[in-house]
């Protein structure tokens, strides 16, 4: 087998299952890919090789003992620094959590290691997964494995990265606003926001606890479906856990038709300002579901045009409070001289701890949960968020799955917008509302824009409850591109630095 | 005249009760660690209640339900839908640094509790109308080293334990009481008793003030008679038993009235009692308003209780106290003064099960209101928390029926089990504390007391028996009390020829 690492997740499975290659042959062969390439990319801030061939050596010994082992027992995966495993750095990008070791696993972490999949290292992401680019993480910024100048998304920009650039098959997420999907579009591969609830957020570190969600990425819709599959269902130790079984997600991505389904185009995402590019890619790709039988029609979701600034109060408000614990007193950074007050430690601790986008959103949230300001600001934008989940509802007694284009644009250049919050909040235009409702979406690589030649992504939307029916559309235009381009949109990535 | 009449000829007092009550679940209020009291520090501790990165909150139902059996107990009506609310604030004994509460839609609002209070005039009965009765976690336990305060500032280090974290705590808060005048510290004592003995009769805390599983605020302000507006309210803290209840009330009452004649303002802030001088001392200033940040808790789904479980929680409360101390009252033949006694004292359900084992309502209440209130007040804690049983008591009460034991022995037997020799049987043999029977034992000690009173010996012996007392009472003495009194007499009779 000379080129494990650019195998699907289900091709390793499969692999593996025959016996024809070992867990840890699998393991290896993305490690050293990693040892030799992620210099230039720079998308993990901790590999844990000696954990993840240590997993690798259980699975197969599980297999040589003919124990019953899960489908992708063997397969790597890359973690968001933002998910605890136990024993293994957690810092979600930032200085003040510099040296924790949580001693707990994430819900999610204990399923994928229950699953025998083999957890690489932890991915860079922007601080606490504020941000749109991987820029805002406290250690260093991420390149896109398409080109180098270019930003990988965020804010799990690290794992998008990773598995764009062949260091793992399968890579872990967060979405607060749209930070699964946007990494995925902007690096050519499948990402996916679950319905809200269901997949268990202990264990994740909280940036907008209301909105965070915990998410697959692969290069194929199957096997994302098939790490979804993995990380979903039901959690006691999670409140906002969904106690209903986990839709059949791998059985919607392998079904490649769409016939008679009703698709709806989000009329205020796109137009004057999105990219031209990423627009015409979005069109073909209306007229690739109609010539397959869908019924496309353009359809309204008027509040989503307050998505923005609803999701720039509600976020920033929880943040504000979540964040609070990081304060000295018990675990990462803490700035002391020896004499200083417990006051003193605390604010010297958070001025040097977090970075500039931590700050301006935590000032913000303090400001909009303040007495005298919180109903202007905080419960009318609770008010906005209930009409436009309204609207999405609404627009599902019509459809069956909306649709628009993931990003108003493709990669930037790094740099480009760090000191323009604005232009870098603009990224999420599309992602918020889904978000904001609590239902899932997915981002699907539909092409290249004609401009630059990086990838563009197609947004799915499906209602709360209802994932299976995004990796349905998904896995059917998945399947026509790959026939009109002989693979997949990201085998057409340049290879980095030259190296295979 | 006292300051006290004074201040109460020009002021009307208003009162104002926050009492924190700890429950007695088994876990903690939103993770699954112990709440059991004085283990070591920090560890019964989990990532949710130590607040670590990642980590969220599972709230506890019979949290929910004890806290809704409470508000049914206090007369309150439940809310179809209440949500948990972030308190955000900067301490170091908040593992989040924000407290999980509750703000605008607690779970039980608007009840009240009747207490009584005895007057020049009789018992009068005073109506305290509640607020709210909300559901919210403990904090850690700050301890501060060094430094001459105790408190945080000018320690040299701070300890926290966060075993208390994370404990569910109630609120109960009362609306303001007016028009309670010089009764004002005696409404307020009688409501935390009241309270007290209702939380123990639901079952759902140990309600010990000295373990802090009972704790008082007492907020007060005084208005000039005649006035409308209310004068700015002060909030004391550290009231930890029922006595402080009524002397902080009554010394804030003079200091504020003391103030109030100078022509100052009463400063709102936050007090502290000091028990050993009965007064209060300034805290924390709050002229700023605080601000909390409340917010709804995004980690926990609102409870939206079911209407027949509410009815069924309601139907199956226990008897209120204070109709339960009316019927034992009249059960035992107590007097109603003998009864708010011993109600004060706690003392209702040790009597209770004291008289379940067989002792007479009197004897009970002679052990208990008589000779053990005055061990409980000298230890100064509870009765409850006497390291003595109602068990010990019913067989101590026994064996002075049987003449086992003389009312003096029994005493000392008790003083015994107190400092924890054993029970009550243990100590009787450890330190030999018998009634003397024995007639060889007690001959001796007889002769001579005959001898010491020849007329009254000369008058039984010509049948006088009634005069017997005496030598008897002289024997008892020598004896040191530990001789049985009945055996003393019959042998007395026997040696004088009757």
């Amino acid at each position: 087998m000379s080129d494990l690492t650019k195998l699907s997740a289900l091709e390793l499975s499969s692999e593996l299952t025959k016996g024809s290659v070992s867990a840890v042959e699998v393991t290896k062969a993305h490690l050293d890919r990693i040892d030799s390439l992620d210099k230039s990319v720079q998308s993990f801030l901790h590999v844990d090789k000696t954990g993840a061939i240590k997993q690798a050596e259980e699975v197969d010994k599980n297999r040589k003992e003919n124990k019953k082992v899960s489908a992708l027992a063997g397969v790597p995966l890359a973690l968001k620094d933002v998910l605890t495993q136990q024993g293994v750095p957690t810092t979600c990008g930032s200085k003040i959590l510099e040296g924790w070791i949580p001693p707990y696993d994430s819900t999610v972490v204990k399923k994928l290691k229950s699953a025998g999949i083999v957890i690489l290292g932890k991915t860079n992401m922007d601080e606490f997964a504020m941000g749109s680019s991987t820029e805002n993480s406290a250690y260093f910024p991420t390149k896109n494995p398409w080109d180098l100048t270019k930003i990988p998304g965020g804010s799990s920009g690290g794992s998008s990265a990773a598995v764009s650039a062949f260091f793992a098959p399968l890579a872990i997420g967060t979405d607060t606003g749209g930070s699964i999907r946007q990494p995925a579009a902007v690096t050519g591969i499948v990402g996916a926001k679950p319905s809200y609830g269901g997949v268990s957020r202990f264990g994740l570190v909280a940036f907008a606890s209301s909105l965070d969600q915990a998410g697959p990425f692969a290069r194929t819709v199957l096997d994302c479906a098939m790490l979804h599959e993995v990380m979903a269902g039901h959690d006691p130790l999670d409140s906002t856990s969904i106690n209903q079984p986990v839709p059949d997600v791998v059985s919607a991505a392998k079904l490649q038709d769409v016939k008679g389904m009703k698709i709806g185009i989000i009329k205020e995402l796109g137009g004057e300002g999105w990219q031209t590019g990423v627009l015409n890619r979005f069109n073909e790709s209306v007229e690739l579901l109609k010539s397959m039988g869908a019924q496309v029609k353009e359809i309204s979701i008027p509040h989503s045009l307050y998505a923005l600034a609803t999701y720039y109060l509600i976020a920033p408000s929880e943040a504000s409070s979540n964040l609070a614990r990081f304060d000295g007193m018990r675990y990462g950074l803490r700035v002391d001289d020896g004499n200083f007050s417990a006051e003193e430690v605390m604010n010297k601790t958070r001025e040097k701890g977090f970075g500039k986008e931590v700050k301006r959103r935590i000032m913000i949230g303090t400001y909009a949960l303040s007495s005298g300001y919180y109903h202007a600001y905080y419960a009318q934008a609770q008010k906005v968020r209930a009409l436009i989940a309204q609207d999405l509802t609404n627009a599902f007694k019509e459809v069956d799955v909306l649709i628009s284009p993931t990003s108003p644009t493709t990669a930037w250049g790094l740099g480009e917008r760090v000191n323009n919050p604005m232009a870098m909040y603009l990224a999420d235009l599309a992602t918020l509302p889904p978000s904001l409702a609590g239902i899932p979406a997915m981002s699907v690589p539909i092409g290249l824009a004609d401009e630059d030649k990086l990838p563009v992504g197609l947004q799915i939307v499906a209602p709360f409850m209802n994932d299976d029916r995004m990796y349905r559309v998904g896995g059917a235009i998945e399947a026509s591109l790959k026939t009109k381009w002989n693979g997949l949109l990201i085998d057409q990535a340049p290879a980095l630095g030259g190296a295979k | 005249m006292s300051t006290y009449d004074e201040a109460i000829k020009k002021y009307d007092p208003v009162l104002g009760l926050e009492t924190h009550v700890e429950l007695s679940t088994n876990s903690k209020m939103f993770c699954g660690c112990s709440t059991e009291f004085g283990a070591e520090p920090n560890t019964q501790t989990c990532p949710t209640c130590l607040g670590l990165p990642g980590s969220l909150p599972v709230a506890n139902a019979i949290g929910i339900e004890s806290t809704i059996r409470i508000g049914l107990a206090l007369n309150c009506s439940i809310a179809a839908y209440s949500r948990f609310a972030r308190k955000n604030y900067f301490y170091p004994d908040m593992p989040k640094d924000f407290q999980t509460s509750q703000y605008d839609e607690p779970l039980c609002s608007n009840g009240y509790l009747d207490v009584l209070v005895d007057t020049e005039d009789g018992t009068k009965p005073f109506r305290v109308e509640i607020e709210r009765v909300h559901l919210e976690e403990d904090t850690g336990k700050l301890t501060h080293a060094g430094g001459t305060t105790g408190r945080i500032h000018g320690a040299d280090y701070s300890l926290v334990d966060y075993n208390r974290a994370g404990i569910p705590l109630v609120e109960i808060v009362t609306k303001p009481v007016p028009d309670t005048g010089e009764y004002a510290p005696l409404v307020a004592k009688a409501y935390v008793t009241e309270l007290r003995d209702l939380l123990r009769g639901l079952n759902v805390s140990d309600v010990r003030m000295e373990e802090g599983s009972l704790r008082c605020d007492v907020n007060l302000s005084l208005t000039p008679k005649g006035s409308k507006t209310w004068g700015t309210r002060t909030e004391t803290k550290n009231v930890n038993s029922l006595r402080s209840v009524e002397r902080a009330i009554k010394s804030e009452i003079e200091r504020q009235s003391l103030e109030l004649d100078k022509g100052n303002i009463i400063k709102q802030e936050t007090r502290h009692f000091q028990e050993d001088t009965g007064t209060t001392r300034s805290g924390r200033s709050k002229e700023v308003a605080e601000e909390y940040r409340y917010f709804p808790e995004p980690d926990l789904v609102p409870i939206a209780p079911d209407k027949a479980w509410i009815e069924k929680l309601k139907k199956d409360l226990p008897e209120q106290p204070s109709i339960r101390r009316t019927r034992l009252a009249k059960e035992w033949n107590f007097t109603d003064l003998e009864m708010r006694d011993v109600a004060t004292l706690g003392g209702v359900d040790l009597i209770a099960d004291t008289i379940a084992q067989g002792t007479s309502p009197a004897s009970a209440r002679k052990w208990w209101a008589g000779e053990l209130s005055g061990h409980a007040s000298k230890a100064g804690v509870e009765l409850i928390d006497l390291k003595i049983t109602p068990t010990d008591i019913a067989r101590i009460d026994a064996l002075v029926n049987d003449g086992k034991l003389t009312d003096k022995l029994a005493r000392q037997v008790i003083e015994a089990v107190l400092n924890s020799e054993g029970n009550p049987d243990e100590v009787i043999k450890k330190r030999n504390l018998s009634v003397v029977s024995d007639d060889s034992a007690l001959i001796p000690a007889i002769e001579e007391a005959i001898a010491a009173n020849p007329d009254a010996a000369a008058k039984i012996r010509e049948g006088k028996v009634q005069v017997v007392g005496v030598i008897v009472g002289a024997v008892m003495k020598t004896t040191g009390g530990s001789a049985d009194a009945a055996k003393v007499r019959e042998l007395v009779l026997k040696t004088l020829g009757q």
